[in-house]
């Protein structure tokens, strides 16, 4: 039996792989983040990088790119209703589903969360001609509707798993020494599926401030959202002020994550 | 006598719950909105799909041989399935050592680890898309390092090839396959791992022959997402594969707003569902196949 303590061959190799393999992935994580914020403080007219001088001229310039405002307006009222009307619904259906191991509730399960594994883009167009075949016009409402649908799981998934850590003999418990249902629900059960709900309302509205398969066919130019216009402007001109709008959100998200971190433990849920 | 005290009995071990078995109908305004928001256009695509010409008077198969009579569309739903299988590999090979690592760390590297994880997957598609254009393109940093190095004469083509894009959508979907398998490795009985070294095995031994097959269900749950996600990244394919490399997303989103052939775009939505649920299924099986194989 070879001395443990003794580095061999093996151990050396297996070190080196495992360990510039996972430094190769961190950096690829970390790396693009890093590029964009760099080439956002750019002074030139170009996506060049490293940049050729620093200034925070195309920041200053947001502030009077008021389509991008009005695009940045449009998604957050957008992810305000999806969120809320997505965690009234999600929580509800999770409180249904949770605590049942019945063929029906698997069921409906599997088919509130297809929308993860669907092609969303496809949801998309059959979303487009849905309404037209209805008679309904395109707008707010309308894009609200197909963005529920696609954020709708997530705050299920995390709901559905604080729920699964919620001991019955609590409720049991709670209910046999004569609480009523809403005060069960309030004191006992909310308590412990709170965080699952706060991760989950956090994700549904990440998911659709930054969706793009059901916007790109719900979309109309009156409720035109950011992240279409920024591939708009990507696709067309590579416009700098991409790079400072990359900027802001990219801040945003940091201290978001970094919030949602402290307040709901985010990283445990998202597991 | 008798039944009055199995009624106490029972009555002991199940306290009267008036409301029980009214629980089920908090799923009812979700199963309604579903019903109406996602299965009703659903099945609307599918009869779209069978309309036989572009202005829907008559219906017919004629769409679906449309699609696989011509070798071009062959082609893009190859390259698109295969796009995801490259990308999903590529994931797998450096995703799995960084949560391998993750597993190894004290808990404030794991913290600083699962936010560099969390980071790309909360930032907005576009962006990281974006990140990639400048990374990529001829005045980019891949370019400038190979013209200072002098490994290349002119600045390379890097935007708009198929390998670029395969390199932005396997940094782009990384934490779908990083977070399920990080979720497994903690999982895993750290005394396996001692018993295999204490036996006599090598760490290469211990990880192909312990390691590696306990953690399958991780492995298939992060490669069912990343495949999923990495097939439909519209903006991703769009933005770094350019005009020259299509995929099936830009194809129904062609067919939809720029030629307004409904029946066609619904035709091959239904064909690129169902190759993507195909394989989404199979990955399926393989997971509860190699559950099964863990408790056996």
């Amino acid at each position: 039996m070879p001395d443990p303590r003794r580095p061999t061959w093996g151990s050396f190799s297996f070190g080196l792989v495992m360990g510039s393999l996972s430094t190769a992935a961190l950096l690829l994580l970390a790396a693009p983040t890093l590029v964009v914020l760099l080439t956002s403080f750019t002074d030139g007219y170009s996506l060049k990088f490293p940049p050729p001088s620093y200034s925070l001229r195309w920041y200053v310039s947001l502030l009077d790119a008021w389509q991008l405002q009005d695009a940045a307006l449009t998604s957050l009222q957008l992810g305000v209703v999806v969120t809320g009307v997505s965690v009234v619904l999600g929580t509800a259906a999770a409180l249904a589903i949770g605590r049942s191991r019945k063929a029906w509730a698997r069921g409906l399960d599997g088919l509130f969360m297809s929308p993860l594994v669907l092609p969303a883009l496809a949801f998309g167009l059959a979303s487009l001609m849905f309404f037209s075949t209805a008679g309904i016009e395109l707008s707010f409402l309308t894009l609200a509707v197909g963005h529920i649908v696609v954020s709708v799981p997530y705050v299920l998934r995390t709901t559905l798993a604080s729920l699964a850590q919620l001991d019955p003999a609590l409720l049991e418990s709670s209910e046999s020494l004569g609480a009523g249902r809403l005060y069960t629900f309030r004191r006992v059960t909310l308590p412990t599926i709170r965080n699952g709900i706060g991760a989950g309302a956090f994700i549904a509205f990440m998911s659709s401030f930054d969706n793009i398969p059901v916007s790109l066919f719900m979309a109309d130019a009156r409720n035109e959202v950011l992240p279409i216009r920024m591939w708009q402007i990507l696709e067309n001109s590579l416009d700098v002020r991409a790079a400072a709008v990359s900027g802001v959100l990219i801040v945003v998200t940091v201290l978001a994550m970094v919030v949602m971190e402290r307040v709901a433990g985010l990283s445990r849920q998202l597991r | 006598m008798v039944a009055s005290t199995a009624d106490t009995v029972a009555s002991a071990h199940a306290p009267p719950k008036p409301h029980a078995g009214l629980e089920w109908t908090l799923a009812l305004p979700l199963t309604a909105f579903f019903a109406v928001f996602f299965v009703t256009p659903l099945l609307l695509l599918v009869v779209v799909s069978l309309f036989a010409d572009s202005e829907m008077t008559r219906f017919g198969l004629d769409q679906y041989a449309k699609f696989f009579g011509d070798a071009f569309n062959w082609k893009v739903l190859g390259s698109t399935l295969f796009l995801g299988v490259k990308v999903t590999a590529l994931t797998l090979l450096f995703g799995y050592p960084l949560a391998w690592l993750y597993t190894r760390s004290g808990p404030r590297m794991q913290s600083a680890l699962i936010l560099v994880v969390i980071l790309p997957l909360l930032t907005s598609v576009v962006v990281r898309t974006f990140a990639w254009v400048v990374i990529l393109g001829r005045d980019g940093i891949v370019n400038n390092l190979l013209l200072t190095l002098g490994l290349a004469e002119t600045p390379l083509r890097l935007l708009y090839t198929e390998n670029g894009l395969v390199a932005a959508l396997v940094q782009v979907q990384m934490p779908l396959m990083v977070l399920p398998l990080i979720t497994t490795l903690t999982r895993l009985d750290p005394n396996l791992l001692d018993a295999s070294s204490a036996l006599g095995a090598g760490p290469w031994r211990t990880f192909f022959k312990v390691t590696l097959p306990l953690s399958l269900p991780g492995i298939v749950a992060g490669c069912l997402l990343t495949y999923a996600a990495s097939v439909t990244a519209f903006i991703t394919q769009s933005l770094v594969g350019g005009g020259q490399l299509l995929f099936m997303p830009q194809y129904i989103y062609q067919q939809t707003i720029t030629l307004h052939n409904w029946p066609f775009a619904a035709a091959i939505s239904m064909v690129f569902m169902v190759s993507v649920l195909g394989v989404v299924m199979l990955l399926n099986l393989l997971g509860r196949a190699s559950k099964g194989y863990i408790h056996a």
